[in-house]
């Protein structure tokens, strides 16, 4: 082995010198995150490689081609794109119609102030009500949402986190009016506070009584419903914010295992709730980096789980992860090169071997998706799995001396990241003193430098660039659906039972200043139609609001 | 005229969290020069506003992408002509529709909107002329 690998590196040298020799082009050779990328790998590159040690096989430890035996062979990714919009009745419409087309999994956008724990009827909600998402402001909206959709036989994602607890309690009350019970539901909440306080923004209470809220979750889930993915680690947003690919995996793993630290410190055993921890995953458009930071996600988490936290069930090592292409790589210049831009991305997401996808339209740069464009963008996914020929053999861009050079050189960048979190004394700490703030604030001004100078080419911005742009038809949301859901509001909390609204409040003030889990009582709010502006304000009393020193 | 710095508030309103371009603005604007002031997030427009006189800027530059701009910047306006503030040139930038973007400056509400994949040397120099074209007039 050493023998051949001299003999390599000798004829390298050679090749080298007539490579120096050689005319370049004078381009910039680094990926999409300014990593500087080498004109060859070879085995040289990846010298201390052990396939039994760095991959093994599918559904094997270190999990690097993927975690399931026979991943796309067995079934293909679930195709799951994210959908909301205006009120829930529309939106249940088109729920209804994604699930005729033969989808089983649904994905809830809600809007701004759902988002962050307003009413629809407040003052900073105007002009904001079913805008990027649905309006839900109680019990009976979330019924409207999945009425005549049967909840034991989909699975739903709902992207939520600081008031996470509060929607998910009126998810479960819904399946409990349709009689199914809490054990049979199958879903996601995002409930990722951590990446809100770095990158996303939508926080509402300070960290501490965050992740505690976050604990009773994983608590609840595991008594009464044992099938829910509790949390979706996010990294999509730390990309979107400007991270690079390198940091947007450290962070999401940092961020991870603070929540696994969180689960063991508030007294579960780790494999109690690290089985149904989720993860969430950008694609931008630098294939191989993609490529190579899925993989290595796979195996840090995989390695830290067994090593360093001792999970033994096989279930807890395994990170399974959802994909959305890159919002941000979108160009609003010549909006229909962002058709190849997703389909580049999501190529990367299933050669990285994920579990779901989201392809972004190609409008979306500009507003809310039209059909036509959410329909091209589903229709890349099935092109991809039918037609490409990639979901034909397991992980196969393995063995590729770039891609496994990578591969380590993303897990090595990661663990340096851990030892500079961990000496500013872990995630919490760390955003404290704006550590990832600053980080991906600096990366995202040094990519805009770098397409100022054209160090970096985006086709259609500053190259390639057309004068006359073409104009595509926008989505327009009625000004009207704000009017009507203000309505709805006020009708429900003149003839709700308000006795036991207050009740409810009243007890869950109780529970938030003690110990107790906030989940049944939180439970029991919901379920008396008080409502999701209601319960926040209650729990802000008590936890208090967060407020972000910003840096630029 | 030059020894004077050019104060610009940079605004996030509105509930979402999309900062990147705020910040990256931010950044450039006080590499050009500028003394820059910047709000954070979910600020209503009376808090703008208010910043952006006590702050005594010259210029106050919006970023939004939540799709409220045909309803923020002409509430900023509204403030500033109020306040007595309407000297303070109202800018921004952000996801807007280019009928939008014609909408807000025709109707005075904007003076110069920004969209994505403007350079920030472009920004700059636009800040700095009118500006100074403003001061001389």
């Amino acid at each position: 082995m050493s023998d051949r690998l001299k003999s390599i590196e000798a004829k390298q040298k050679a090749w080298q010198e007539r490579y120096n020799q050689s005319k370049q082009r004078g381009a910039k050779f680094m990926t999409v995150s300014s990593e500087p990328i080498k004109e060859l790998y070879t085995p040289a590159d990846i010298a201390d490689f052990d396939f039994e040690r760095d991959l093994a096989f599918p559904g094997q430890y270190p999990y690097t081609r993927g975690v399931q035996t026979n991943m796309y062979r067995g079934r293909l990714w679930t195709m799951r794109q994210f959908a909301g919009f205006a009120s829930a009745k529309e939106t249940n419409e088109r729920f209804k119609f994604l699930l005729a087309k033969g989808q089983t999994g649904l994905s809830v956008a809600f809007d701004m102030p759902t988002i962050m724990g307003y009413d629809s009827d407040y003052p900073r909600s105007f002009g904001e009500v079913g805008r990027v998402g649905v309006a839900i402001d109680s019990l009976q909206d979330m019924e409207t949402l999945f009425e005549g959709i049967p909840l034991d036989k989909v699975s739903t994602s709902m992207t939520t986190n600081a008031p996470a607890s509060i929607l998910w309690a009126m998810y479960i009350a819904t399946a409990e009016k349709q009689g199914v019970a809490s054990e049979k539901l199958n879903g996601t909440i995002q409930n990722d506070i951590l990446k809100e306080y770095i990158a996303q923004k939508s926080w509402i209470f300070p960290p501490h009584p965050s992740m505690r809220i976050i604990t009773d979750i994983f608590k609840f889930a595991k008594e009464h419903v044992p099938k829910w993915n509790t949390i979706s680690i996010s990294g999509y947003h730390i990309r979107e914010a400007g991270a690079t690919a390198l940091q947007e995996l450290a962070f999401t793993l940092a961020d991870g295992f603070a929540y696994v630290e969180a689960g063991i410190a508030a007294g579960l055993d780790v494999d109690d709730f690290a089985p149904r921890l989720s993860f969430f995953f950008n694609s931008h458009t630098d294939f191989f980096e993609e490529v190579a930071k899925y993989r290595a996600a796979r195996r840090i988490w995989a390695r830290r789980m067994h090593e360093k936290y001792g999970a033994k069930d096989e279930k807890s090592l395994l990170l399974r992860f959802h994909t959305q292409t890159a919002g941000c790589s979108l160009t609003a210049q010549q909006p229909e090169n962002n058709i190849v831009r997703t389909a580049f991305q999501a190529l990367a997401a299933v050669m990285g071997g994920t579990q779901s996808l989201h392809t972004n339209s190609m409008d979306e740069v500009l507003a809310l998706p039209t059909e036509k464009a959410v329909q091209i963008a589903l229709r890349t996914q099935q092109l991809i799995a039918y037609e490409t020929g990639v979901a034909n053999t397991i992980d196969p861009l393995a063995g590729s001396y770039f891609v496994e050079a990578m591969t380590n050189r993303m897990e090595q960048g990661a663990e340096e990241y851990f030892q500079k979190i961990d000496a500013l004394g872990g995630v919490l700490a760390a955003i404290d003193k704006n550590f990832f703030q600053q980080e991906i604030a600096d990366a995202a001004f040094r990519y805009q430098k770098e397409i100022e100078r054209k160090d970096r080419i985006i086709v259609g911005v500053n190259d390639f660039v057309q004068t006359e742009n073409l104009t595509i038809d926008l989505l327009k949301i009625d000004p009207e659906i704000e009017r009507e859901q203000v309505q709805r509001l006020q009708k429900l909390r003149a003839t709700r039972d308000n006795d036991r609204v207050q009740a409810t409040l009243a007890d869950l003030r109780q529970a938030a200043a003690s110990t107790d889990n906030l989940i049944p009582k939180i439970l029991a709010s919901v379920k008396a139609y008080a409502t999701q502006g209601e319960i926040v304000n209650v729990l802000r009393e008590v936890f208090g609001e967060y407020k972000e020193k910003a840096v630029f | 005229m030059e020894e004077c710095k050019i104060r610009v508030l940079v605004a996030k309103p509105g509930l979402d969290g999309h900062d990147r371009g705020a910040k990256v603005i931010a950044r450039a604007l006080r590499d050009g020069g500028m003394e820059v002031i910047y709000t954070g997030l979910h600020q209503t427009p009376e808090q703008v506003v208010e910043a952006a006189i006590q702050e005594d800027v010259d210029v106050i530059g919006l970023s939004i992408l939540s799709g409220a701009h045909m309803t923020i910047f002409p509430r900023v306006k509204q403030l500033l002509l109020e306040n007595g503030a309407d000297n303070i040139m109202l800018i921004g930038g952000g996801t807007m529709p280019e009928e939008d973007v014609q909408a807000l400056i025709l109707s005075g509400d904007a003076k110069a909107l920004f969209t994505p994949g403007t350079s920030t040397e472009d920004i700059i120099t636009w800040i700095r002329q009118s500006v100074y074209s403003g001061e001389s007039a």
